[in-house]
């Protein structure tokens, strides 16, 4: 019965018998199986940076050895490879992480499941099980970064998924890779406003409903404790840490100095804030004399507290408190991206008086390290008398002339760090001479800080703002000068000599620069995702209609949003599948003919069902003996035209229909 | 389908008159139209849709809006692929029906014509009873043949068949049904029993009763061609063909309802078209005598074939 039903039926277009089609009705073809390897290996893709090296090789070999395996030998894995590999990846997992919990080890785990999934695999349910879950994990991939660089890849991931699954459509053995692809991105295409829609109205969470996934890989940016060494991760690492519109003209790149935090506080090996910025609540008077500068600064998320501003901030936003040493701090911790608006002047005076308790902490120096320092400050003391400028300039000089040079390699230091640095490496980066100086200074009793925080940035000209990136954190000095008041000094600028440095940062290759020129100017966009998309928080979804005088949307009004435009895409695209179904080609003589019968039967001859053209001209004839002779004319016309032709020729149809329309039924007249 | 599913369909076409509506078998022309067209989602597609939803609420939860984004085009594209399945079935549709001719417990071979409106179609599939076949229509439309099971001889109405799409994506079925009020007929099915054909001669005398002949004919369609008169039809330039003497040379073999007394209605059916069957086989002559003393024949070729089945079947 079955044999007969497939020697009777067959495709159409190609004459293939139907008997492998049945056959693998629910087998897993080929082509179908290629797809779900290659989506699978995006997947693999772009979870590779968030995985151990070893574990990303052995799941890519894993992969492409199971893919051969199929396409050159077929056949399923033996179980018991299958069962040890699903025994193995999860143990090796948690040998690594320690834990199965958290983000790294969870996406890793994904991951490895999933390959194995592919591992058995052999029906077309087992490949639409794993494409499911090859498109949950591209979207866990994205807890480790939001930005447009880590979006792309996963969306572009989703097209093989898509074209998998139209793969698994009973006719895909007769299509080109292009058809299985076309209809995944034709409808994410065309699905876009839809999409776009549902993200701006689905009501954002105000509290999480569970925990936020582990801080373990997240940018803290400069921190608050400044050791040799702390900041040559950050200094390699180039993604933006801030961006800054002006309202007026940037900054010269000379003053382009953010000031995060000051370390008033030298325990011997690092530089900590100390408690002299808690104590001295009221912030050091500034008089600014030139103009000051209005700006907007967008901040990534740093889980700090502390805000960034360009020396020195005037006044602070709201929430925000400032401290004697004018640094921004706001009560909880920047995590997520956060706008603020800030005035600075470039050309000040700080402090112009230093009271006794803020001299005191700025001169501490914990006892009994780095002896020789010491006494070449003092020595600098002893000849300088009451000038403290001239023993900053001995110190500026000590730099520019005694050999020192810049390394992001510097070799390490030993407990008395500072004189390991000053009289034997004389290689390091800004930490290493802003504090060396900061401690130079106090011990020939100059008052002076630490300040960590970012210098330079590249200024967009096109998109009028100044990306700072996490490679240009910095750390300089502030020196009290009598007069002057809190006077900035970057001792790194007096080196000369450049042994190391991260690429890019400072300088780079001839190639390198022009990719990196083009990656400064494609910052605009990235600019663009952060604020349009990744700092579309409950906050701005709330404030979307207050151009248009709605004050702040509640979750009702944006779940009532969310329905009418679901509801308008929806309709738009129902009306163009509806309108595009035409209905057949239309038969102009059946046009007319119908016109016809409209208007016979206003005079009370209506076709009936089963009468044909004869029959019914025959009693309209009958009926209306006035119009008698047009109706045989048309009868024998509309005979003709119908019967004595496969299809009717245009012209005379289209006379046809004329002389329907001059055609008027004479009714008897009584 | 499992039986509870059967079962469940059964009861929800009963109570919802939206769904037998189409029930009620139609005169060709058979258009599927929005009204007509039924959606819902695959088993695959309600799997997919919480995986959606797991995603959805996840990105909300982890106040992540790059997933968030993601997850709305994917969800959008999910929805839309709705509409793509509709349309591979809206405009569709069955223009022609015709059918082979298959024994009773045969699958009879029913020739549908579809018309596709213009538009090209992938990915279709027909169901019937117990089997389906997947098809394509270009733009001309095409012809897709289907089995049918058969169980009893005689007219039989076609049953109710669904044509459904899971396009593109296997996430939703869209479907409609059509019942063509069409009627096809199936032939009895043919009893091979132990009694030998009555009037079976002996092959000398059918050799030689095929080397005589009395005259010559014009070929009709459907003649034998081994009967063709070659060296004649060359000389007459058109088809001739030899006419037996059956009445002196070869004896038709008669196959008599009465003589097939003692037998259920039924069995006699049988037997009488499985003689036929073998002597249509065999390319012999014969003649049938109905219950009501009509006789038909005596002929060899394919049309006496079919009349007589057609007269079995509707005994």
């Amino acid at each position: 019965m079955n044999a007969i039903l497939r020697r009777a039926t067959h495709f159409l277009g190609d004459r293939a018998p139907v008997e492998a089609a049945a056959a693998d009705a629910e087998g897993l073809d080929a082509r179908a199986f290629d797809l779900l390897c290659l989506t699978v290996a995006c997947t693999l893709a772009v979870h590779l940076a968030h995985m151990p090296a070893w574990l990303g090789a052995a799941l890519a070999a894993l992969l492409l050895l199971r893919w051969l395996q199929r396409r050159l030998r077929g056949g399923r894995i033996p179980a018991v490879a299958r069962f040890a590999l699903l025994i193995l990846m999860p143990w090796s997992i948690l040998a690594v992480y320690r834990t199965p919990f958290g983000r790294a080890p969870g996406a890793a785990l994904a991951v490895g499941l999933l390959v194995l999934k592919l591992l058995e695999s052999e029906r077309k349910r087992d490949a639409r099980m794993a494409i499911g879950f090859c498109c949950f994990v591209l979207m866990s991939a994205l807890l480790f970064g939001q930005s447009l660089s880590a979006t792309l890849p996963v969306a572009l991931a989703l097209l093989p998924a898509l074209a998998t699954l139209r793969a698994l459509q009973p006719d895909s053995g007769t299509r080109r890779m292009t058809a299985l692809f076309a209809p995944g991105a034709g409808l994410m295409l065309a699905s876009s406003p839809l999409a776009l829609v549902a993200f701006v109205f689905v009501p954002r969470l105000s509290a999480p409903l569970w925990g936020a996934p582990g801080a373990d890989a997240a940018r803290t940016g400069v921190d608050d404790r400044m050791a040799p060494g702390d900041l040559r991760d950050l200094l390699v690492d180039d993604s933006p840490a801030m961006r800054i519109g002006f309202s007026g003209a940037p900054p010269a790149s000379a003053q382009r100095y953010f000031r995060g935090v000051v370390l008033w506080y030298f325990d011997g090996r690092a530089w900590l804030r100390g408690l002299a910025g808690m104590r001295n609540r009221a912030p050091q008077s500034v008089s600014a004399p030139g103009a000051f500068m209005d700006y907007e600064v967008t901040l990534e998320p740093t889980r700090r507290r502390w805000l960034y501003a360009l020396d020195v901030p005037l006044s602070a936003p709201e929430d925000v408190r400032m401290g004697a040493d004018r640094t921004l701090e706001r009560s909880r911790p920047v995590t997520e991206t956060t706008h603020y608006q800030v005035a600075s002047a470039t050309r000040y005076v700080l402090g112009a008086t230093l009271d006794p308790a803020l001299r005191r902490d700025a001169l501490q120096l914990p006892p009994g390290y780095d002896p020789r320092a010491i006494a070449l400050a003092r020595s600098w003391r002893a000849q300088s008398g009451n000038d403290d400028a001239a023993i900053v300039q001995a110190a500026l000089e000590l730099f520019r002339g005694g050999g020192f040079a810049y390394n992001l390699a510097a070799p390490p230091l030993g407990r008395d760090s500072v004189d390991d640095f000053l009289f034997g490496t004389r290689q390091g980066y800004c930490e290493h001479y802003a504090g060396a100086f900061a401690f130079l200074m106090r011990a020939a009793g100059v008052p002076a800080r630490v300040v960590a925080g970012y210098h330079g940035g590249y200024w967009n000209d096109f998109a009028q703002y100044l990306l700072v990136r996490q490679s240009e954190a910095h750390a300089w000095d502030e020196v009290w000068l009598a007069g002057h008041g809190w006077v900035r000094v970057d001792p790194t600028a007096m080196v000369r000599r450049v042994l190391a440095t991260a690429a890019g940062s400072q300088d780079g290759t001839a190639g390198e620069g022009g990719w990196l020129a083009w990656r400064d100017r494609l910052d605009v966009v990235d600019r663009l995702w952060d604020r349009g998309v990744v700092g579309f928080d409950a906050l701005r979804q709330s404030e979307l209609f207050t151009p248009l005088g709605v004050a702040r949307l509640d979750w009702s009004q944006l779940a009532s949003g969310l329905a009418v435009g679901i509801v308008m895409m929806l309709g738009l695209a129902l009306l163009f599948a509806l309108r595009a179904a035409r209905i057949p080609p239309r038969d102009a003589l059946a046009a007319a003919q119908r016109r016809l019968q409209e208007k016979l039967a206003r005079c009370g001859v209506a076709r009936l069902p089963q009468e044909g053209p004869r029959d019914f001209f025959a009693r309209c004839m009958l009926a209306l003996p006035a119009s008698r002779n047009e109706l045989i004319t048309l009868a024998r016309e509309y005979m003709r035209l119908r019967y004595a032709h496969v299809a009717p020729p245009a012209e005379p149809v289209r006379a046809y229909s004329r002389a329907v329309r001059n055609f008027h039924a004479r009714s008897v007249v009584k | 389908m499992p039986l509870s599913a059967i079962t469940l369909q059964q009861t929800l076409e009963r109570r919802l008159p939206a769904l037998t509506r189409t029930r009620a078998p139609e005169t060709l022309p058979i258009r599927l139209h929005r009204r007509r067209i039924y959606i819902l989602p695959t088993r695959s597609g309600l799997g997919f849709g919480v995986l959606l939803a797991a995603m959805l609420l996840g990105a909300l939860n982890y106040q992540n809006n790059a997933a968030l984004l993601l997850t709305c085009l994917l969800g959008a594209s999910v929805i839309n692929s709705m509409l793509v399945a509709f349309r591979a079935l809206d405009g569709l549709s069955l223009t022609q029906v015709r059918a082979d001719s298959a024994f009773a417990g045969d699958a009879l071979v029913l020739h549908l014509q579809f018309d596709g409106a213009g538009r090209v179609r992938t990915a279709l599939r027909l169901d019937m009873a117990d089997g389906g076949v997947d098809f394509c229509l270009d733009a001309r439309g095409g012809e897709i043949a289907i089995g049918m099971p058969t169980e009893r001889r005689g007219w039989t109405r076609i049953p109710r068949m669904r044509v459904s799409c899971t396009q593109p994506f296997g996430l939703f079925r869209a479907w409609s049904w059509i019942a063509p009020a069409q009627d096809v007929l199936v032939y009895p099915q043919p009893l091979h029993g132990p009694h030998p054909p009555p009037h079976g001669e002996d092959p000398q005398q059918r050799a030689r009763g095929e080397e005589e002949y009395a005259q010559l004919r014009e070929y009709r369609s459907g003649d034998p061609l081994k009967r063709v008169a070659w060296k004649a039809s060359a000389r007459h330039d058109r088809l001739l063909l030899r006419e037996l003497d059956s009445a002196s040379h070869e004896a038709p073999q008669k196959f008599e309802w009465d003589a097939l007394h003692g037998l259920d209605r039924e069995t006699r059916i049988g037997r009488l078209a499985g003689w036929i069957n073998q002597a249509h086989a065999a390319g012999r002559n014969w003649i049938l005598v109905l219950p009501d003393g009509r006789a038909l024949g005596p002929q060899a070729d394919h049309a006496h074939f079919h009349r007589c089945m057609t007269a079995l079947a509707l005994l």
